[in-house]
């Protein structure tokens, strides 16, 4: 029996809370793209669920009108991990930022990423403690001037991809806030992924860190600073697309111009299915400006999902044991009757 | 508490028999000698017998501390009885000490006149040194000469029983325990069978094995039949237990047992998330085994996420449940006020344990009530139930499960190390005797057009709405809640409002328990309150002045938040009232300030319960 869903549009998710985040921040295209996905996902608005930790961008399930939980810091992860077995036929996605996800949260992150629990972690980057007024996060720049580092930084930053991808995450991507077809594109594909979907978004906390991302985001720019990742398709980037990433003896990545010699075939092809993640880890390690800085999906591979797995081993003891019976449960072992 | 009855005959043996109201055993050796092994054994076989037994198992926190030495000793104590008991005794009857190490921590335990028996053959040079023996206790005349003292050679007789089956040194040693039990038997005239079909069953594998610990036991044994060396043994007849079929239980199980069926029940599935800790780590344990009652386990990462997962679960709309001992419970802490706001259903067990900190990770202490009571930033009221033995683990997790999921509320679950691993008699309950939990999810609206999370029933309750459910989308969180609504609000009337709504709501839970009850006189010189673990000393204790026709009763608490409403005029109606304790007072403290009644302390933190006999000592001194 096919049952009809209703056509939901970008406004059916909308809550009736005021938005609450700085004017022009980020937060605000994101939200705006994701309320365009999720109608065309096919599902239906109950079985959504966003899950956040604490910071500016974990406020976002209070502007969707959807089930939502603004946890506590570090620990949506873990949260929607519960959910998810509570509810295995919901799509549940996490919203968390670079110090929820990376800092407090850190360990959280990795393991539900290594679980490969069908959870669509999204995590906003802005490089900074926005909520909390301006002090240097896991992701700042060594050097980075903030209110708690007067005298810049000492912290080195991780990059959220090169945990992700050490936790064996099988869907790696990353957008800017800004770049509204490709986010929707990315979150789309994370939306469709069977297992964790770990996305970095790019943005702008105009308020503590503006313009971080100016490379990757401004028109004028981000032709020659980022390039898109397209599966199967040669790395080539700049305004004239005349350049290309080509992988050397040293097995490094460089930047070389296409021609003298040089065609697309010699440039590195991406692969987001490689069954090794050496490749998607070596795009993670490209940084602006030595490099300009991969867009789209790095790696989708497909292995066996948590929750999944629960059900499927709860299914099987069913199966084999037969559904559970507490009389024959309390009657294991050696009993003794007392007349 | 031996009581030699006047039933002494002789049988064909040429042995004497004496029956025995109650006996108490304590195996002791090294932590690799197999001594809670043989102890779980000797408890089954008497339980199964139809013996009442109360168990006190007691190892180092190493898995292999240094061999022969005072930190490594395991030993695991038993009290089993032909009437009710309710603890594993205080004085020992029969010693087996395997090492010097072990009859060194232990003989002070043991009664003057008692049975020792002691492997000769590990009382070296080597052995007696780490001990700190600088000669052998065996050879004086003077320091075991109050005991009934057995030399045996159970080395060497392990090692020729086992002769000709190809087996190791080592592996022939590892067999002793099965020696030392098999004597045991012999002393208590127990039944061999059910511990040859364990080991039938549990070394199927290993045919050679299972031969060599057969022969083991029946060496240890014959040898008691046969050497001159033993002149008695003893009987100790079943004991008179309310008729029914009984299994035994420790608390672990019985809590693990205790969760499952309620879930199963409610017609719920159940999800426990948790983290290995020592001593919660075998309800996880438990519980993983029943995934085909719909029991889900969640090993997390850390405590934190367990108790986050915990909370998910129960915002999608599964009963919840998450356990550790006091270091996890204090990770957990931030995740259980987030439980608090949200008002979300999950019970959190705590089995206790000796602290601060990694403090004594396998003994047992009362020192985490407060803790449960405070232990969270803001005003952050929850229920709190503790269990009183094993077997009550049983009860007392169902209904932690049914205030958490009729109140809304995370409930915890105190347990201890001493109850978690102990173990008694369980008379397995009819299905039918036992009372489903009422899990109700809303399916209609109860707003005009909108579901409001925070709209109250009378008993200032709100709904529960699995995550999936169409029209009911609502958003929770950390942030303080407007009421009704549940939208995030910070006036300062509303965030008075609701502190106040959600420590009224807990304490109306008061309305919905038992009544208080005491055993003995309801007034008179002396209450002696207690709570949690030491039912069994306190209840002993308390008995012997009851029979005295003193004016002693004894209040056991299983709610220690809200108080069963009659607490107050129940205290009032005694001269005194002692609140004896494995902490330094934490009961005491909560009813000195709730009822401004001048309790009286009887504390000890020894990792080690109460003996029946300082209780009654210090009681006297109060009369």
């Amino acid at each position: 029996m096919s049952v009809e869903l209703p056509v939901l549009t970008a406004k059916d998710f909308a809550s009736d809370q005021e938005l609450r985040w700085c004017p022009r921040c980020g937060d605000y295209s994101i939200l705006a793209q994701m309320k365009k996905v999720l109608p065309t996902l096919g599902i239906p608005k109950e079985k959504f669920v966003f899950v956040s930790g604490i910071g500016c961008s974990s406020r976002f399930p209070y502007y969707m009108d959807t089930f939502g939980f603004h946890s506590i810091h570090g620990r949506a992860p873990a949260i929607a991990t519960g959910v998810k077995l509570a509810s295995p036929d919901s799509q549940v996605w996490v919203i968390t930022g670079d110090g929820d996800a990376l800092s407090i949260g850190g360990n959280h992150l990795m393991h539900a990423i290594r679980r490969n629990v069908n959870l669509k972690i999204v995590l906003f980057n802005n490089q900074i403690y926005g909520l909390t007024k301006g002090q240097y996060s896991p992701t700042s720049p060594t050097g980075k001037r903030t209110k708690s580092s007067p005298y810049g930084s000492i912290d080195n930053p991780l990059s959220p991809l090169s945990v992700a991808i050490g936790s064996e995450a099988s869907f790696v991507a990353r957008a800017v806030d800004v770049d509204i077809k490709h986010l929707t594109m990315v979150l789309e594909r994370a939306a469709h992924h069977h297992g964790t979907s770990f996305i970095e978004v790019y943005q702008d906390c105009n308020v503590f860190n503006s313009g971080a991302f100016l490379y990757a985001s401004k028109k004028d720019k981000k032709a020659d600073n980022v390039v898109y990742l397209e599966h199967g398709k040669p790395l080539i980037f700049g305004k004239q697309r005349d350049k290309g990433i080509r992988v050397n003896e040293a097995n490094r990545p460089e930047v070389v111009e296409l021609g003298n010699g040089i065609t697309e075939d010699d440039l590195l092809f991406h692969d987001e299915q490689s069954p090794e993640p050496s490749l998607a880890f070596m795009l993670a390690r490209m940084r602006y400006p030595e490099f300009p800085e991969p867009m789209g999906v790095f790696r989708d591979v497909e292995r066996p999902v948590y929750d999944e797995q629960v059900e499927l081993q709860m299914n099987a003891a069913r199966e084999s044991k037969g559904d559970g019976d507490l009389e024959a449960l309390f009657n294991t072992g050696d009993t003794w009757t007392v007349e | 508490m031996a009581s030699p009855d006047v039933a002494t005959t002789s049988n064909a043996t040429g042995k004497q028999f004496e029956q025995l109201d109650d006996v108490v055993i304590r195996f002791a050796g090294d932590s690799g000698d197999g001594m809670q092994l043989a102890g779980t054994q000797f408890t089954n076989v008497s339980a199964s017998f139809g013996n009442d037994v109360s168990t006190l198992p007691d190892f180092p926190a190493e898995i292999r501390a240094p061999a022969g030495s005072l930190s490594g000793v395991s030993g695991f104590q038993l009290q089993f009885s032909s009437h009710d008991i309710y603890t594993p005794g205080d004085n020992v009857d029969t010693l087996v000490a395997m090492n010097p190490a072990a009859l060194k921590t232990s003989l002070a335990d043991l009664k003057r006149g008692g049975t020792l028996i002691v492997n000769e053959d590990a009382y070296d040079k080597g052995n007696l040194t780490k001990a700190g023996y600088d000669r052998n206790p065996l050879d004086s005349a003077d320091e075991l000469a109050g005991y009934s003292l057995h030399r045996v050679p159970m080395t060497r007789l392990t090692r020729d029983a086992v002769d000709g089956l190809g087996l190791s040194l080592k592996e022939a040693d590892r067999c002793k325990n099965f020696f030392a039990l098999g004597l045991v038997y012999w002393l208590y005239e127990r039944d061999r069978t059910p511990t040859e079909d364990w080991v039938k069953s549990k070394f199927a594998k290993n045919p050679d094995i299972v031969e060599a610990n057969l022969r083991a036991l029946k060496a240890g044994s014959d040898f008691g039949y046969s050497t001159e060396s033993f002149t008695v043994h003893y009987r100790v007849s079943p004991a008179k237990l309310k008729p029914g079929k009984y299994r035994k239980m420790t608390g672990n199980e019985a809590l693990a047992f205790g969760l499952a069926t309620a879930a199963k029940l409610a017609g719920e599935e159940l999800i426990f998330s948790g983290y290995p800790i020592t001593p919660a780590s075998d309800i996880l344990h438990e519980l993983s085994k029943l995934k085909n009652f719909g029991v889900k386990t969640f090993q997390a990462e850390d405590e934190i996420a367990a108790m986050a997962a915990a909370v998910g679960a129960a915002f999608g709309g599964s009963l919840s449940v998450t356990a550790s001992s006091g270091p996890g419970i204090c990770l957990k802490g931030e995740a259980m006020g987030l439980g608090v706001i949200t008002e979300l259903p999950i019970v959190i067990v705590n089995v206790q344990r000796g602290g601060p900190s990694t403090g004594l990770p396998t003994k047992t202490e009362q020192s985490d009530l407060l803790l449960s009571m405070f232990g969270r930033n803001g005003e952050s009221p929850l229920p709190i139930v503790a269990a009183a033995t094993p077997a009550d683990c049983f009860d007392a997790a169902q209904e932690a499960m049914r205030l958490a999921v009729e109140f809304m509320t995370p409930v915890v679950l105190l347990s201890d190390g001493y109850i978690a691993n102990g173990a008694e008699p369980w008379r397995i309950p009819e299905i039918s005797d036992l009372t489903p939990i009422r899990v109700e999810h809303p399916t209609e609206l109860n707003g005009d057009d909108d579901f409001l999370p925070y709209k109250r029933d009378e008993r200032l309750v709100r709904p529960w709405v699995r995550t999936g459910t169409p029209g009911f989308e609502h958003r929770l969180g950390g942030l303080e809640k407007a009421d009704v609504t549940g939208h995030v609000e910070y006036s300062p009337t509303n965030h008075q409002h609701m502190t106040d709504v959600r420590e009224a709501k807990v304490a109306g839970i008061a309305d919905h328990i038992p009544e208080q009850e005491v055993d003995g006189p309801d007034s008179g010189k002396l209450l002696v309150v207690s709570w949690g673990g030491t039912y069994g000393s306190v209840r002993t204790a308390v008995r012997q002045f009851i029979s005295r026709g003193e004016t002693v009763a004894h209040a056991h608490l299983r709610y220690l938040n809200p108080f069963p409403r009659n607490l107050g005029d129940l205290l009032s109606s005694y001269d005194k009232v002692l609140v004896p304790e494995l902490n330094n007072g934490q009961l005491r403290f909560l009813l000195r300030n709730e009822f401004l009644v001048d309790a009286q302390g009887f504390n000890k933190v020894q990792g080690k319960p109460f003996l029946v006999g300082e209780l009654v000592e210090h009681i006297e001194t109060l009369l």
